[in-house]
């Protein structure tokens, strides 16, 4: 069975467990660094993006998944998540993990009361996908080798980048889990290689 | 596309999860706080151990203090209006406050009446003692739950009472059989479709923190031990000897609640935390936690 980790130091971990599971895979709720051996592929959770820098920081978690990221497993980040893999982010000298080639601007949609739920088409997963967005980031620009998924208001919101997938808005919010069951098939179109 | 959805206020709060949530009275806090890792901050004109000593009536904060708040930090800004006060709330939500907290820390404008949270795009977050409080407060629209505790006093005692009492009634609603739930909905004065909901859900529809007398770092991972899912600290932070390394400390206790040999790691040499009250010291009056309807 695939195994499916989760970044468990912050925000809405649950949530994505019960999307894994319904996607009949085994979900890891990862605590230690050590824990990301066990897993196929790892999703970023949507959260505070410098709580979960603070935290990761002081454990010596960025080491490990910057070779997470290396060894090829696949990895996921939703909101959060997706300024963590991202390589650039507006207003901010260095990136965090730094793996995928999009820059990233923080709260660009505004502030809670601005937050807002929007029907989306997402290549290749979705063409009617309920998208919750909460203070959400967007992708201002992608890289050549980025394949845009989706776009709200002609702002990118979904991207792949080989074996890295970012949003930015909570597939786990809802009960839509086709936006997980795309990056399982990820996990193991990569097991099979 | 829509705004101020159930979905959009209560995932606000899902997002808060396993974080802490830090009073502060200014932008230099704010920013210590947010250094430390907090998952965001309540910008308040006193923390309520000041507005206990202070006595009188407390109302809204400042609007200039809120702002400079939320000008400094880019984790969500709460703040707090009085129960019932339509007007602070609005004019916290025209400031593009992100959550607001209508809480029994300040003084009731209204003591029979909340406020018709449904009404607004900015989500609240309110306090409940047992699941009956909770499940009205869900009734009225609010998008996340705290525990009351005793604010300001820097003793768990209360805190751990609610949220204890809040988890039994929700296990025994889900351990209930349908044709029960009318009753239990009557002696808990709580709307019954909630409880219907709660029963096929397995738990509350929306999170529910620990407020209320969190000190220490143990006092935080206590709480979470107990089924909170994230901490808000009051007091307790700004009123501690160092409060960048008490934060610090508090963020990380309640992450790796479980973890405790670095538990007792971080409560090394934090300094004295701020002094609490003993709760049969304080006069009936002067429970915060009996404000609320």
């Amino acid at each position: 069975m695939i195994k499916v980790g989760v970044l468990g130091l912050q925000g809405a971990v649950r949530e994505h467990v019960r999307s894994i599971e319904a996607c009949d895979a085994e979900a890891v709720v990862i605590k230690r660094k050590e824990q990301l051996e066990e897993v196929d592929g790892l999703i970023l959770p949507g959260g505070e993006s410098t709580t979960m820098r603070r935290l990761i920081d002081k454990y010596d978690f960025m080491d490990s998944l910057k070779e997470f990221a290396q060894s090829g497993k696949p990895m996921f980040g939703t909101c959060a998540g997706l300024i963590l893999l991202s390589n650039n982010i507006i207003g901010y000298d260095e990136p965090h993990i730094g793996v995928m080639d999009v820059q990233v601007e923080r709260n660009s949609f505004g502030r809670q009361r601005e937050s807002f739920e929007a029907d989306l088409d997402i290549a290749g997963v979705a063409g009617d996908f309920a998208a919750v967005f909460i203070r959400a980031p967007h992708i201002v620009e992608a890289g050549e080798n980025v394949e845009i998924l989706a776009k709200h208001n002609d702002r990118i919101v979904a991207a792949r980048e080989g074996r890295f997938l970012g949003c930015s808005f909570h597939p786990e919010l809802t009960d839509d889990h086709r936006l997980t069951a795309y990056f399982i098939e990820m996990i193991k179109e990569y097991k099979q290689s | 596309m829509k705004t101020g959805t159930d979905r959009v206020k209560r995932g606000m709060a899902e997002m808060q999860k396993g974080g802490v949530i830090m009073d502060v009275v200014n932008a230099e806090q704010a920013k210590i706080a947010e250094e430390a890792g907090a998952v965001a901050v309540m910008a308040l004109e006193r923390v309520p151990s000041d507005i206990r000593a202070a006595g009188g009536v407390a109302r809204m904060a400042d609007p200039r203090i809120v702002e400079e708040v939320m000008g400094a930090v880019s984790i969500p800004v709460m703040a707090k209006a009085r129960i019932g006060h339509i007007v602070e709330a609005r004019l916290l939500e025209a400031m593009g406050v992100d959550y607001i907290d209508e809480s029994e820390v300040l003084t009731p404008a209204d003591e029979e009446y909340h406020l018709n949270k449904r009404d607004y795009t900015v989500p609240f977050v309110c306090g409940c003692r047992d699941l009956g409080e909770a499940a009205r407060r869900i009734g009225e629209g609010a998008s996340m739950l705290r525990t009351k505790g005793e604010p300001g006093t820097g003793n768990i005692v209360e805190a751990v009472r609610h949220i204890r009492k809040v988890n039994a009634q929700v296990r025994k609603v889900v351990g209930m059989n349908e044709d029960e739930l009318m009753t239990e909905a009557k002696l808990l004065g709580a709307p019954y479709e909630l409880l219907l909901e709660i029963r096929s859900l397995g738990r509350l529809p929306v999170v529910n923190f620990a407020a209320g007398g969190v000190a220490t770092p143990a006092d935080a991972a206590l709480m979470m031990e107990l089924g909170a899912d994230g901490v808000f600290v009051g007091s307790g932070i700004f009123k501690s000897e160092n409060p960048a390394k008490f934060a610090r400390a508090i963020v990380e206790a309640t992450t790796h609640y479980q973890d405790y040999k670095l538990i007792a790691e971080l409560s090394k040499e934090l300094g004295t935390p701020m002094k609490g009250i003993e709760i049969a010291s304080l006069a009936p009056e002067a429970r915060m936690q009996e404000r609320g309807w």
